[in-house]
């Protein structure tokens, strides 16, 4: 036994318990951090909703909660639907490139219908729900507004698919969730049957 | 050491100054009352401007005391929470006073703080040897921040909702993780009673706790490296035979007596907002938030309550999501930085030049100016304009570097400007 004190071991041991003691504590934080995400009641409440949207006429707009978000079910007229090339210069996704949809919605209408549009009514800019102003020309929004949802939140535009502008703060168009349609009158959100 | 505190405790001798005694034998007291009050020597020349630390430290007693009895009779869950909150205004004896204290509370200590940090920028008391002092003091500003985030929800209004709502999805503009991340913080797929019920923990335990032990580390880095003043002099290059700077005199009492005429006037004001108008207008209560929380219907103007309107002005003024985000989380971190970009030689407004008093005073305005228009709808002239005070606002920083080092600056003197009353 010498007097003097070996350093290397003193310096290994305390790197040695410092890294033990650092993966003990990451793993015990896990269970902690893990416990933010969704419960299983959250998950489970994230079930399919069925709507009846017999009763909308057209150029009406339909609201119901799917997972505590709006959901927007727009019955568009002839008008509408024409209008929506005209205004494709101005869109900053006009082909849902970028954007969040199901397969079936990657056209212009964003539809399996076109008559019947279906939306989540979250702005993609920071989750505001934008406002239905179908209106041409509503000078609410703008002089040359080609009719719309407008975000009151920060000023994200929409065309009537819901299809962004340009020059606004969401980046892409609002997203369509999954949804089928069970009947003539009666579409399901939720349930992902692109072929429906 | 003992024969020292025996002279502190001077009238109290017999019973009192036993008890002292014992108590000193056991516990610093009397140590902890010299080293930190009674012989912490202050700069004598310390003006209006240092009423605020004292007063933020004043205000955050009270948000303790009333949140603390709020909590008694609020239900942190999304079915119960707006009405338990009516239940507090109508029915809780005394409860619409308790209440308005806490809500009049968050926005004085905002404006008590920023009041606080300009201080800190017209005397350069970010500057070397107080950086880590002042970076204490943005960690206290970034958990108020949080603080009154967390608890704008607990009412469960619907601008409490939106609000929300937008501050967590501004999360979903980080790159790759962000989606999942907002889902992390929420707990739920939209703002539900779980993230209400999580926000009330933070707000009442995690970070109240990380306050206080700011605060104090805040504290005893300004007794270490002792008090600026308005002239930037360091008293303690001119001490006295006795070690102590000529220009200092003791916190106890000259600064407390100081700071409780601070607290005197505060208390007029407060009182009178509390009891004549405890919305003031809709800019410490917005009225949008005296309806439930609505998760299909946004309120038609959405805006957050003042204190953050001019970082919500510079988010909105870019019609980009990621690059609004990240210039948000740039303007409010960039305070931190100001002891490294500052490279000027001298401290005080009093020797500064013409440059660093132009680029203030842009700050200043362009700070008030875009508060206002965060709180205004996103109008195309107003987002112009927000967007020209953002540019000033970055130019106070991101030119610092610059015109702090050509500026032309007066000589720092000796001793302070004093004039005795």
């Amino acid at each position: 036994m010498t007097e003097q004190v070996d350093t290397g071991r003193r310096h290994f041991l305390t790197v040695a318990t410092v890294a033990a003691g650092a993966v003990g504590a990451a793993f015990a934080a896990a269970p902690f951090l893990a416990s933010w995400k969704p419960s299983a009641r959250a998950r489970a409440l994230g079930a399919p909703v069925e709507v009846d949207i017999s009763k909308l006429e057209p150029g009406a707009l339909l609201k119901f909660e799917w997972r505590g978000r709006a959901v927007y079910v727009v019955r568009r007229t002839p008008e509408m639907l024409a209008a929506l090339k005209a205004v494709d210069s101005r869109l900053r996704d006009p082909q849902s490139a970028q954007s969040e949809q199901p397969d079936f919605a990657r056209n212009e209408a964003r539809a399996i219908k076109p008559e019947f549009l279906v939306l989540v009514g979250v702005c993609t800019h920071l989750g505001c729900a934008p406002l239905d102003k179908f209106a041409p020309g509503d000078v609410t929004v703008s002089a040359d507004w080609p009719g719309g949802f407008f975000c009151p939140c920060h000023g994200s535009k929409f065309d009537m698919s819901g299809r962004v502008f340009k020059g606004v703060p969401a980046p892409t168009n609002l997203p369509v969730p999954p949804y089928k349609f069970v009947s003539d009158t009666r579409i399901q959100i939720g349930t992902d049957a692109g072929n429906a | 050491m003992s024969s020292t505190s025996q002279t502190t405790a001077g009238t109290t001798g017999g019973r009192l100054g036993a008890l002292q005694k014992w108590i000193d034998d056991r516990f610093p007291m009397t140590a902890l009352w010299k080293s930190q009050v009674s012989e912490y020597y202050a700069p004598k020349n310390m003006n209006f401007w240092y009423y605020f630390g004292s007063l933020a430290m004043f205000v955050l007693v009270i948000q303790f005391l009333s949140g603390l009895f709020l909590t008694m009779s609020y239900k942190p869950s999304a079915a119960e929470a707006f009405s338990s909150v009516e239940y507090i205004m109508r029915d809780v004896e005394w409860g619409w006073l308790i209440r308005y204290i806490h809500s009049t509370g968050a926005s004085a200590f905002f404006i008590v703080v920023y009041l606080h940090m300009f201080r800190a920028l017209l005397y350069g008391s970010y500057q070397k040897p107080r950086e880590l002092l002042w970076i204490f003091g943005m960690l206290i500003y970034f958990a108020l921040m949080g603080e009154a985030f967390f608890g704008y929800l607990l009412p469960w209004g619907n601008m409490s909702y939106w609000g929300a709502q937008v501050i967590v999805s501004l999360f979903g503009a980080i790159p790759v993780v962000g989606d999942s991340l907002t889902e992390w913080i929420r707990g739920d797929y939209y703002i539900s009673d779980v993230t209400l019920n999580r926000f009330f923990a933070l707000h009442v335990i995690a970070l109240p706790l990380a306050l206080v032990f700011l605060v104090i580390a805040h504290l005893m880095a300004l007794h270490e490296v002792g008090s600026n003043n308005p002239d930037g002099v360091e008293i303690k290059k001119v001490k006295g035979p006795d070690g102590i700077p000529l220009d200092g005199i003791a916190f106890h009492p000259y600064y407390t007596v100081k700071d409780m005429v601070g607290v005197g006037v505060f208390l007029i004001l407060f009182c009178l907002i509390i009891f004549f108008a405890p919305t003031l207008g809709g800019y410490f209560l917005e009225h949008a938030n005296f309806e439930p929380a609505n998760s299909l219907q946004t309120p038609p103007h959405i805006a957050p309550v003042w204190y953050f309107t001019p970082f919500y002005a510079i988010l909105r003024s870019v019609p980009n999501k990621a690059l609004g985000a990240a210039l948000m989380g740039v303007a409010v971190l960039l305070f931190v930085f100001l002891p490294w970009l500052d490279r000027g030689k001298v401290k005080s407004i009093r020797q500064r030049g013409p440059l660093f008093k132009f680029f203030l005073f842009s700050f200043a305005i362009a700070f008030v100016a875009l508060g206002y228009l965060g709180m205004q709808p996103p109008t195309p002239s107003f987002t112009m304009a927000s967007r020209a005070f953002g540019a000033v606002y970055f130019a106070f920083f991101l030119l610092m570097p610059w015109y702090t080092s050509v500026d032309k600056t007066r000589p720092v003197p000796t001793r302070v400007t004093y004039h005795a009353h």
